[in-house]
Parts: structure tokens; sequence; C-alpha cells
């Protein structure tokens, strides 16, 4: 007697009938078993191999005037000091902007694919996404790959037709809206300074220079931090770039070094 | 596993997509249909043959919701229309679910069209054989649309069309007498564009009216009545005062 094993075929797909047509789904549930040695152990290894990159510091919030964006620029590999210069706020379209901390491939990656998405999204409906559509879509997408060790943790900042949107979304799918956000490893720094200064009427310039400050001061106590502080603004025109400056050079702007009082002059050394 | 890798609407000589005319042959066979866009309503209208008097009405209800702001009349095979009308609530939710966003009466015309238009471009598979008129409000900017798909595929936006039988002559009366209309005027005109083919009644026409604040709303067969009613009145008294105007020299 021949076994009835069709129950565990999947179901092939016609040629040209594609699955969408039976309804858009496929038939019997099957899932592929990853090709590790331990099936336990091998997501954890995944996210540790990518935890230590995370060394950064971003933030964004909404005020009065928009949405301000700021980030450090140093990407660091353990104790390594990388680069001093990697652009962590990405321009996904002229009005939309993402910031970058986790792996820095995934996050340029995935921004762009979140780019063209909205890109597409515009041509298919002759209006632009909004930030909400667009921020799910991106955290629709790592949540797909939930467990194989994306490294994503990205502020989506905005602004469209219900004014200024701010959404956190990160690799384990979550996705959170809100007013003020930090991530990356000296985030709890910059938000100790974000958030004993904010005010929601703030100028925009005021706003920038909070920003800046935070970012600084984050720099200034994480070691993974540093480099350049970069300040964007979204406005309803759409997004730009306020301010990059060197961490260094803002210390001894904010901390300014007085020359002390000289008690003796010193002459010039008459020649023999 | 059988493979259909053959397609069944193939081209012929002279460039028609046979099964696609066919089905719009099942889609001219299919009871008549007339939608009208107002100014703040749009109504839909279907004639309704009379119902057998052991079958229960309300299981043949042929205007049907899509989502909260978008409903749906169709002509052709009511089977297919059931197969699509499924697909394209799933899609609304999905949509939903994806932006966060209701959708456009444009955008889910779009993919009902796209629908069709697959089955006549796959291998072992038929046209859909109806024609639907899709009416709704703009979630963003809440103006009216109506839009009209057929088997081919392709699809339009209309102040005011008609499908299915005789729709023909119903097309040519909304040519002639359509006008912006709101509210009342607008239900008066699809029932009476609907009256020219169907027999009067309100067992006969089945009758929807969607507003931005209340959805779709079917009217009752009394109230059908009532207006066809009207109507009738109107036409009697325009009749009148055309045979009444020698008096008044």
């Amino acid at each position: 007697m021949k076994l009835d094993t069709s129950g565990l075929e999947s179901v092939a797909p016609f040629l040209g009938v594609s699955s969408e047509l039976v309804g858009g789904l496929s038939g019997a549930p099957y899932f592929e078993l990853p090709n590790t040695a331990n099936f336990d152990r091998f997501q954890k290894d995944a996210i540790q191999m990518v935890k230590p990159a995370k060394g950064t510091t971003t933030l964004a919030f909404i005020f009065k005037e928009g949405v301000m964006v700021a980030a450090d620029s140093r990407a660091s590999m353990g104790g390594y000091i990388s680069s001093q210069s990697v652009k962590k706020i990405i321009e996904i379209n002229p009005y939309m902007l993402g910031t970058m901390a986790g792996g820095a491939a995934d996050c340029q990656f995935w921004h762009r694919n979140l780019g063209i998405k909205c890109r597409l999204h515009e041509l298919a409906n002759k209006r632009r996404i909004s930030v909400t559509g667009a921020s799910k879509l991106l955290a629709n997408i790592l949540y797909s790959y939930r467990g194989m060790g994306l490294s994503v943790g990205t502020m989506i900042a905005g602004w469209d037709e219900t004014g200024p949107g701010l959404y956190y979304v990160d690799s384990e799918g979550g996705r959170l809206k809100g007013n003020r956000f930090s991530v990356g490893s000296g985030s709890p720094y910059a938000y100790g300074v974000l958030d004993s200064g904010y005010h929601y009427d703030m100028s925009v310039e005021e706003a920038a220079e909070l920003a800046r400050r935070a970012i600084y001061h984050a720099t200034f106590r994480d070691g993974a931090s540093g480099g350049v502080a970069s300040v964007y603004h979204v406005g309803p025109e759409g997004w730009k770039k306020l301010s990059g400056d060197d961490v260094g050079e803002l210390y001894y702007m904010y901390n300014p070094i007085t020359p002390s009082t000289v008690e003796q002059e010193m002459t010039d050394v008459a020649g023999p | 596993m059988a493979r259909y890798d053959r397609a069944i609407t193939v081209f012929s000589p002279d460039g028609h997509l046979f099964q696609v005319e066919y089905a719009l042959e099942a889609v001219r066979k299919g009871n008549a249909a007339v939608g009208v866009r107002g100014i703040d309503t749009i109504v839909l209208g279907v004639e309704k043959k009379s119902t057998a008097k052991l079958q229960d009405s309300r299981s043949v209800r042929k205007i049907v919701n899509l989502d909260q702001h978008i409903a749906l009349a169709c002509a052709g095979l009511k089977a297919d229309a059931r197969v699509l009308i499924n697909r394209a609530r799933i899609e609304c939710q999905s949509h939903r679910l994806t932006v966060e966003d209701p959708v456009t009466v444009e955008y889910i015309t779009r993919y009902i069209a796209g629908l069709q238009q697959k089955y006549t471009q796959s291998g072992g598979v038929r046209p859909f054989g109806l024609s639907t008129l899709i009416i709704g409000f703009d979630p963003y900017t809440g103006a009216p649309a109506l839009y009209q798909t057929d088997p081919s595929g392709t699809f339009s936006a209309w102040k005011a069309n008609a499908t299915g039988r005789n729709s023909n002559s119903i097309r040519e009366f909304l040519e002639k007498n359509y006008k912006e209309t709101a509210g009342q005027e607008t239900v008066k005109l699809a029932i009476r564009a609907l009256l020219e083919v169907v027999e009067s009644g309100g067992k006969n026409i089945e009758i929807a009216v969607m507003t931005r604040e209340h959805g779709l709303k079917q009217l009752e067969e009394a109230e059908i009545d009532a207006i066809v009613a009207e109507i009738e009145a109107e036409k009697a008294a325009a009749e009148a005062a055309k045979k009444a105007p020698p008096k008044e020299t």
C-alpha cells in the first residue's frame, strides 16, 4: 500500500499562476529549518555578533517648529575607532530622515530600500506617503527578518499632511510613536540633557542648540560616540542640515580657556 | 501535479482577446447597475429580479461594502463577484494594517482591475465575468468618487455610469440628464435612470446611498416606492405642463 504523502507537499505554483491567484495564501504550512549546528543558540549568537556596534548617539524630538534630528559620527569596533566621519543621519527623501544605530550596513541598506518604497508609493498613489506609513513599511520588513541577526535601531522623522512625525523602529520589530527619542550607547547621557532642557515652544535655534549640546555631552562621556555632531531640522518644506560641529571644538566652546593673569611679564633677553 | 501552462485567453489574428470579449457579453446579460456621483452623495442602483417566494431576499444583497467608506455593485457572474469582493475586502484591511490608513477609492479600484487583468494573462484560468461600479469618499480630501472596472482590467472614473443589461440606454439617459446634484436629487437621478429599463416599483430596484457622514445606507422598499411615486408625479406634471401652455396666451 502506497503511503499518501500529498499532505507533506507544498503547493507547487502552476506555471504562470502565481500563488496570489490561489487566494493569496499558499497551501500546507511548512517552515524551513536553519542550517546551523546549534538550533537553540544561533539566534542569540547572531545578535551577540553585532551587539557592540550600537556604539553611537542619535536623538530626535518634535517641537513647535517641526522635528530636530541629531547624531554623532563615530564608528567603533570594540576599542578601535574605525571612523570619525560616518553619516548617521540618512536622507530617505526630501522630507524624511532616518537615523542610524546598530549595524551600519543594515541601516544604510534598509533606509535606501525604504526610500525606494516611498517613491513607488508616491508614483502609484499620486500623494506622498505619511511618516506613519513609511515607518510601518520599515517595521514590517524588519519584523520579517526578526531573529536573523539584523541590528537596526532607527528613528524615522518627517513632516507630512498631519504635521511633524517621529517613530522609533528597531530590528526586533518594535515600532513606537513618540515626541522624544535617543538611541545608542550614548543615549542615557543625551536623554539627561535633552529631557531637562526640552520645551515644546522652542525656536529652531534653541532646539538646534539643545540637540547639539545633548550629542556633545554624550560624546564627552561615552567612548563609543564622538566625531562630529550633526544637527538637522525637518520643517514643512522638508529637511535642512543646520550644523556639523566637531565635538572637540564644541568642548572648548562650552568650556573656554580663560587666560590666567601673568604675574611677571617676560622681557626680551637683550642679546649679547 | 498537473501544470496549467496553456493560457486560455490568447490573441486572435486580428488582435482581439475573445475570452475577454465573451466575458463582456456575460456582463451584458447581467442585471442592470447604475452609479451616480453627486456633490455630497453617491448612489448605486441595481436591478433586482423578483425574488422567489421561498428565497430569503436578505441573502441576495447586490450592493456590498468593501470597507466603511467604499461600496461596490456589479453586473455579470455573481459567483465571480463573490471571489473578487472577498479579495478586495482583504486588501482593504491589509492596506490599513501596513500603512495605518484606509484605502482610497482609486487604490482599491486599481487593485480590483489589476486582479481582473491578471486573470486575462495567466495559464489555465478564465477572466472574471463581471464589471464593477465602485463608489466611495476619499478619506483624506473627502471628495466623492465613482469608478468602473471591466473584465479586461481597465478602469476609469465617472460622474455617472451604468453597466449590465441595457446599459447603453441608461448611459444615454444619464448623458442627457446629468447635472451636479446633491442629497436626495442624486438619489432621484439614479432611480430615474434605472427606471428607463426596469419595471417600475420598489421590489425591482435595490438602491444604496453613500454619504460622507453616514457611510452606506441601503434604502428600504417603502422608501424606494415613495421616491418612485415622487418621480412619477413629477413626470405627470411635466406632461401636463406641456399640454397646458396654449391656455396662457
